[in-house]
């Protein structure tokens, strides 16, 4: 209680501040491809600056970051080293696929190209557009900044299984992906 | 609209330009290869941008090898192959310029599957990495080539791509990035 009785606290559920606090402190890592890559770094940059809303150190290290921004084709030569770098980033870790490309293969429905990234790691939040226009991103940024919130994500969700599950041997639900 | 106003003078896509400078040397390298040139196609008469001779396979390097010093066709844009599906299968392009004249030619050698051909790397160092994309993408063998091996595809990967009976949609998935030869890394 302060001097003139206003209370200085509020009571609240621990998830809750921790997921408040992971939403507003998003690192992300740029794995970008292509095109979309130029409009991530527009995103970035002053003119739109993703900072404003929390995501403002970008590490190209895996280690040190938890948003991977997927921004680009990705090619079945490069789907491996993608999945490498997803398995390297420390829970919680969250996936934005940005654009066509990463979230379906786009146009390019050919022998060399991954249709899509969601065939070898768990998408949170996917952004359409060929390339997505900066707004675009920042939207998803703020809907998986709603999920976090809400504890939707599939990071949050394998942390809840194990949670729940401790008599259960530990699956990490990480057998992702669809049949084509 | 004119349409030739739109096509950049620069780059050697003028017949009216270059017609003449065309046309002697054609003359001039005819007398000089006459049995080993099949078939030449000339801006004008027939649906082609650029003069395009065909050489057999046994002369090419020698054919090359004059364009590049006598008529100063020095500059290998690119070398590339198609898959034509007749007989013989493949046909190996040159695209060709002098940089002085700004002029491009164009130089095609019709080669059946297996058929190997020597290197052109002698001729032209930026050789090397083309010949590797025309054995990744159609399977043709250069011999005398330093490091003839993939460039672009999975060393894993069976099969050459550009070909026209490779399946469009032919995935081959690795779940292991791609190993790394240990004599490379010496």
């Amino acid at each position: 209680m302060s001097k003139d009785g206003a209370s200085d606290f509020f009571t609240t559920k621990l998830d809750h501040v921790v997921s408040w606090a992971r939403k507003n402190s998003l690192f992300p890592l740029p794995f970008g491809t292509s095109c979309c890559g130029i409009e991530l770094m527009s995103t970035l940059a002053s003119g739109y600056d993703m900072a404003r809303f929390g995501a403002e150190v970008v590490r190209f290290s895996p280690r040190q970051s938890d948003l991977l921004i997927c921004a680009g084709i990705v090619n079945l030569k490069m789907a491996p080293i993608l999945r490498n770098i997803y398995d390297q980033m420390a829970d919680p870790k969250w996936v934005i696929s940005m654009g066509a490309c990463a979230s379906s293969g786009g146009i390019f429905n050919v022998y060399s190209v991954t249709q899509g990234i969601d065939t070898v790691l768990p998408v949170d939040v996917y952004v359409p557009g060929c390339p997505p226009s900066p707004e675009g991103l920042l939207n998803a940024l703020f809907r998986l900044q709603e999920m976090i919130a809400r504890g939707e994500t599939h990071s949050q969700n394998r942390e809840k299984n194990l949670r729940n599950d401790s008599k259960r041997p530990a699956s990490l639900g990480l057998e992702v992906g669809h049949e084509r | 609209m004119n349409v030739k106003t739109l096509i950049p003078g620069n780059y050697g896509y003028f017949p009216e330009k270059f017609g003449e400078i065309w046309n002697q040397q054609i003359e001039s390298i005819l007398a000089e290869f006459s049995s080993g040139v099949e078939k030449v196609l000339k801006p004008g008469q027939d649906a082609t941008d650029l003069p395009i001779l065909y050489v057999k396979k046994a002369i090419a390097h020698s054919f090359l090898q004059t364009l590049k010093e006598k008529y100063n066709y020095s500059f290998l844009t690119d070398m590339t192959a198609v898959d034509e599906q007749n007989d013989p299968r493949f046909e190996l392009v040159f695209h060709l310029m002098n940089p002085e004249t700004k002029a491009r030619i164009r130089i095609k050698v019709r080669l059946s599957e297996n058929e190997k051909i020597g290197t052109f790397i002698p001729l032209w160092a930026g050789a090397n990495w083309a010949e590797r994309e025309i054995y990744d993408m159609f399977g043709i063998s250069f011999e005398g080539h330093p490091d003839l091996r993939r460039i672009l595809m999975d060393v894993r990967w069976e099969g050459h791509p550009l070909r026209k009976d490779y399946p469009l949609r032919g995935y081959q998935v690795f779940l292991n990035p791609e190993p790394i030869d240990p004599e490379l890394l010496k």
